[in-house]
Order: C-alpha cells, then sequence, then structure tokens
C-alpha cells in the first residue's frame, strides 16, 4: 500500500500528486508520504477562490510526527475543497489517493503539468 | 458502571477510576427559595454525587497515586526546570493576611503593593533590567506582552517596517506563536555546527525588518551563547530589539545577567526559575523586564515607590492590560517568598547546584550527548532508539521521563534537566533509569510502560478529537 504509485497521476518531488480532467485538478499526498508523516491528525486548507502558483504552499498537514506543508503541483484557482478532512482527518491515511484529496483547482496554464513527475519517476524517488 | 475482576469498566472498556457520580448518585430536592428565578432556571431536583467519606478519600488518594509531580520523585523535564516547589512558600500563601481583595484602594494594601514593588525590584536586579512588570499570567504570556512592548516602541519612533522577528531553531516553540500572535513573520535562524547562534546567519537575517531577535541562554542546548555581545551588536545595528526568553535562567540566577548581555527585554518564568507550581495551565505568572528606555510601555496598571508609599498607576505609553489588576498575587507572593528566603547565596548556589547537577547526571548516563559543555540541562541522542519509547520505558524504573524528540537538531532527543533540587543519590536513580531502559531489548521497550496505571495511552485520538473543556457524560 505504501508504495502504490498510480500511472495515471502526476507527482511533485515534495509527494504531492494531481489527476488532472480538462482542465480541473485534484490534489493530495501520495501513499508513501501518508505513511512516512504517520497518524494525520489536522488538515489546514485555503478557500475556495484563492489563488496558488506552482509550487506554492496551499495548506499545512499534522500528524503526530511532524507539521509539513502542503505544496501546489500547479499554478491556478481553488474550486474546491475536502471538508471531511477537518472531522476526519484519518481519511488521509486510509485512502490517500481518494477519499483523502485535498484541494480541486481550475488549472491557470496546463504546459506547467510538464515539470512534474510521471509514475515511474517519482516510484524511482521513492524506491 | 460495574466493578469486574478488580478493574471498574464503563460500558466493555476497563477504567482506572470511576467519576464521583459513577460511584454513586443521591437526588436532593431544594428547599423553598424566597430568591425570584425565571422558571427555566428553577430546578426541582439535583442529582449529586453521593458516597460515603472512605469512598471520598480513597477517590482521591487513587487519583493522586496514578500521576507523578515532583513530589513522587525526580522530574527531569528539560527547559521547564521541575524544580520542587517549597511548602515554606505553600504556607506562607495560605495564610489570612495574604487575602486581600485586589479592588480595595491602594492605601488599604499596602503590604500587597509593597511585596509586589519589592518583587519588581528583585527580579530586576536579577536579570540586569530598569523595571519589570509583574501582570502576565504565564511565561508565554510574558513573551506576547514582551513583543507587544517591542511593537509599541517601534510604532512610536515611526519605525512602521519592521515586520519580522528572528528566532533560532533551538529556540521554544511558544517564541514562535507569541512573535506570530503580536502579528509578526517569524524568520527562523538555523544553528551553527557547534549548537549555537550561527553570526553569519543572523548577520544575513538581520535587516531594517528586525524588530527583536528572541534568544534564550544558555540556549535549549544547555550551551552557554558565547559570541551574546556580537550578537547584541548585529540586531542593535540594525535597530532590533533583543529579546531574552527567561526559561533557561536557573543556569545564570545571580552569575550572569541578561541585562549585561545587551538584552533589552526579557520574561521570567517563575515557575522555573523561582519554584512556583506548574500549575497545569494556569494560575502562573510570567514578568517582563524592560530596559530604561523601554519603562513607558509597560502594561498598566504598573506599581511604584512615591516616598514612603507604594501607588499603582498608568505609565504614560502603555500598552495596556494584558492581566487582571497588578497580576497573580499568590503565585508572585510564592516567588517573593522563595527569593526572600534564598537570599543573594541560596541564589547563587541554585544556579551552581543547576548546573553541577545536570553535569553529573550527563556523565553517568551511557547515550551520546553530541553537544557540550553544557549547564543545567543536556540533550542525550536515543541513537537507533525512538525517544519517545525509551523515556516511556524509563516509566517503569519509577522516574519521570525526560523531554523527547526536541530539539530537532539532536536525533531522537532526550533532553534532561534534572534541576538543583535532587541530590547525588537521586541522580544516580535517574542515571540508572536512563542506562537500564537502554539497555532493555527492543519488543520490551516497544510494549512500555508495563508497570504504571495508565500503559499506552492513544495519541493519536488524544490529537484528532481534541476536548478543551469539560463534558459530561450522558448518562444513557
Amino acid at each position: 500500500m505504501s508504495d502504490e504509485v498510480p500511472d495515471e497521476l502526476r507527482y511533485l518531488e515534495s509527494h504531492e500528486w494531481i489527476r488532472v480532467d480538462d482542465a480541473a485538478g485534484t490534489v493530495g499526498i501520495t501513499a508513501f508520504a501518508q505513511d512516512e508523516l504517520g497518524d494525520v491528525v489536522f488538515v489546514e486548507l485555503p478557500n475556495v477562490g484563492d489563488t496558488v502558483a506552482q509550487e506554492d504552499q496551499f495548506g499545512v498537514i499534522e500528524s503526530i510526527k511532524a507539521v509539513s506543508d502542503l505544496y501546489a503541483p500547479v499554478s491556478g484557482t481553488i474550486t474546491a475543497i475536502n471538508e471531511n478532512l477537518f472531522d476526519q482527518p484519518e481519511l488521509v491515511n486510509d485512502d490517500p489517493y481518494g477519499d483523502g484529496w485535498m484541494i480541486e483547482l481550475e488549472l491557470a496554464d496546463a504546459s506547467e503539468l510538464d515539470a512534474l513527475l510521471d509514475a515511474s519517476a517519482y516510484a524511482e524517488q521513492i524506491a | 458502571m460495574s466493578y469486574d475482576q478488580a478493574r471498574w469498566r464503563r460500558d466493555d472498556a476497563p477504567v482506572y477510576e470511576p467519576l464521583l457520580h459513577e460511584k454513586g448518585e443521591r437526588t436532593v430536592r431544594p428547599a423553598d427559595r424566597d430568591v425570584p428565578l425565571p422558571d427555566e432556571l428553577v430546578r426541582d431536583e439535583l442529582t449529586l454525587p453521593g458516597v460515603s467519606e472512605p469512598e471520598l478519600a480513597r477517590h482521591y488518594t487513587r487519583l493522586s497515586q496514578m500521576t507523578y509531580g515532583v513530589d513522587s520523585g525526580p522530574y527531569p523535564l528539560g527547559s521547564c526546570t521541575m524544580k520542587y516547589n517549597p511548602k515554606h512558600t505553600e504556607r506562607i500563601a495560605a495564610l489570612p493576611d495574604a487575602l486581600v481583595h485586589p479592588d480595595r484602594p491602594d492605601e488599604h494594601r499596602q503590604g500587597v503593593l509593597e511585596i509586589y514593588v519589592r518583587l519588581q525590584e528583585y527580579l530586576a536586579r536579577i536579570g540586569g533590567m530598569a523595571d519589570v512588570t509583574l501582570q502576565p499570567p504565564a511565561g508565554a504570556a510574558g513573551e506576547f506582552t514582551g513583543i507587544r512592548i517591542a511593537a509599541a516602541y517601534h510604532a512610536d519612533n515611526g519605525d512602521d517596517d519592521r515586520d519580522e522577528i528572528l528566532v533560532t531553531d533551538t529556540a521554544h516553540g511558544t517564541n514562535f506563536a507569541s512573535a506570530a500572535l503580536a502579528g509578526y513573520d517569524v524568520v527562523e535562524l538555523p544553528s551553527g555546527e557547534d549548537g549555537r547562534v550561527n553570526l553569519e546567519a543572523l548577520r544575513a537575517a538581520a535587516s531594517p525588518r528586525t524588530a527583536a531577535l528572541m534568544l534564550t541562554n544558555p540556549n535549549t542546548l544547555g550551551l552557554f551563547e558565547r559570541e551574546i555581545e556580537p550578537i547584541a551588536s548585529i540586531v542593535h545595528d540594525v535597530g532590533g530589539l533583543l529579546y531574552y526568553d527567561g526559561a533557561n535562567l536557573n543556569a545564570l540566577l545571580g552569575r550572569a545577567r541578561p541585562g549585561d548581555m545587551g538584552f533589552d527585554l526579557m520574561h521570567y518564568n517563575v515557575h522555573k526559575t523561582f519554584a512556583t507550581p506548574h500549575g497545569g495551565g494556569g494560575p502562573g505568572a510570567g514578568p517582563v523586564g524592560v530596559c530604561e528606555r523601554l519603562v513607558p510601555y509597560l502594561p498598566a496598571p504598573h506599581v511604584r515607590r512615591d516616598g514612603d508609599v507604594v501607588e499603582t498607576y498608568a505609565p504614560p505609553n502603555t500598552i495596556g492590560k494584558v492581566h487582571g489588576y497588578e497580576g497573580n498575587w499568590l503565585v508572585l507572593l510564592k516567588a517573593f517568598a522563595y527569593i526572600e528566603r534564598l537570599g543573594d547565596a541560596g541564589l547563587l548556589d541554585t544556579s551552581a547546584m543547576a548546573v553541577l547537577n545536570a553535569n553529573y547526571l550527563g556523565t553517568t548516563v551511557d547515550l551520546e550527548i553530541p553537544y557540550e559543555p553544557y549547564h543545567h540541562e543536556f540533550v542525550a541522542s536515543a541513537g537507533d532508539r525512538d525517544a519517545a519509547e525509551l523515556a516511556k520505558r524509563m516509566l517503569d524504573y519509577g522516574v519521570h521521563p525526560p523531554t523527547t524528540k526536541w530539539p530537532d537538531i539532536v536525533s531522537e532527543a532526550l533532553m534532561t534537566e534534572p534541576t538543583e533540587s535532587e541530590r547525588q543519590a537521586t541522580l544516580d536513580q535517574l542515571a540508572r533509569a536512563f542506562n537500564a531502559a537502554a539497555a532493555d531489548d527492543d519488543e520490551t521497550v516497544a510494549a512500555a510502560p508495563h508497570r504504571t496505571s495508565a500503559r499506552r495511552i492513544d495519541q493519536v485520538a488524544a490529537a484528532r478529537d481534541v476536548r478543551l473543556s469539560w463534558q459530561a457524560l450522558t448518562g444513557e
């Protein structure tokens, strides 16, 4: 589980993933990242309507071991946040690529995706 | 609630000690009252705990046995200075004469004000400061007060561009929080290889945006900041103020003064240096000392001598109130009684014994201590063990463990401060606990503690489901 790296996603070296559907992207952290963090106890997310630039901090994640910043894989405008994480931060541990998603955003520039790691490059980074 | 196999159970879960009303309840019907109350506030029946006197005595004795305090044994929690709270100071604070309502006019409470002004004078002398406010109710509240004073000072000088506070990476977490709460951006300075302030990093970070540098000395590794004079110059040259975090003052008490090192303002943790109870959240006291140019900004009311009398007044540029009245009187009274009891010679002994005890313990612990020479505390590394688990194992050896996993620059840190209260035999007991825990096998350590009332508590649930106030059981 902790080394699962889905082929269809793109990755940042700082362990965020993005799933792109046309101009909409969904962002979370990888199975490897949640495993390294341990039990997640708190997630701080931006407001809908906020804009972020590529590799800007968009939030904070806190586990019983550490507090880490969350970075945006691409630039864009936040269109949704996963409010379930406020009450159930454990969703990040239980289902990092599904119910543990963090933000949805509208991509400002799809060409930024080219700078991200593909699944094999990310898998190599965490190997 | 049921009692099964010598253990209380709530539903199906074992309970260490039930709540009092779970042991027994009785219903009372209040007598008729003449006090007019709205109907929705009137209750015809009240359900109260109903237990016999022995049950009551056993309940509280059991609770006290389940916990661990400095009255139970050594408590070497690093940076917290868990020194013994002398019963002498408790007795003084319990005197009926100490019960003086703060709303009485100044001329009716000259005794209280005299003690306040003398405590201000003592603390000013100990810190090398011009004046001291006793008002802040805790160390962190003292930090916040100090940073607000710095902000008011800069604002008065038309210095509106100062929006940064510099903090070292070994600083107490409260420094970051106090600076942020006071509205500043926090700039973290990486330590040098020797664990002290890196002058190059400080020079690079200091600028006309610097409002202050917050520093503790000795730092949290127990290391004295030898370059304190150049550090002060760098901060002062850009117009910033130098703030002393008094958490580690116990190491220097009577021997070196922050004011003489160039610090402009500081707080004192009376529950550390002056042996008042840590209090578990309050009431506490975190007096703040300031140099001459910051005196006009002290919180109001402030206390001063005026000829033969002592009076309260509002300093001309006061930042206002940070707590009720002049401060938490009974806590401050205990600190005053402690200083009076020890006197100059006793305070000098305090810092000497605190440093000697830490160094003796450090030499008898078989773990690596990467940064030396240390003063009142040392940070040992648990090496390839998990520091928190090793600490839990130490509980089985009958001592309180040190602070764990901090500061970050020591891997698997065990931050240890025995304080001056312990004698050699107790330090040897502590060392045996360290060394025995470190020698135990991984399996034993990973399941520790084995011998405490409560074993592994659910830290994840505690962090995820934070309850900050009392909540009644539903009784269903």
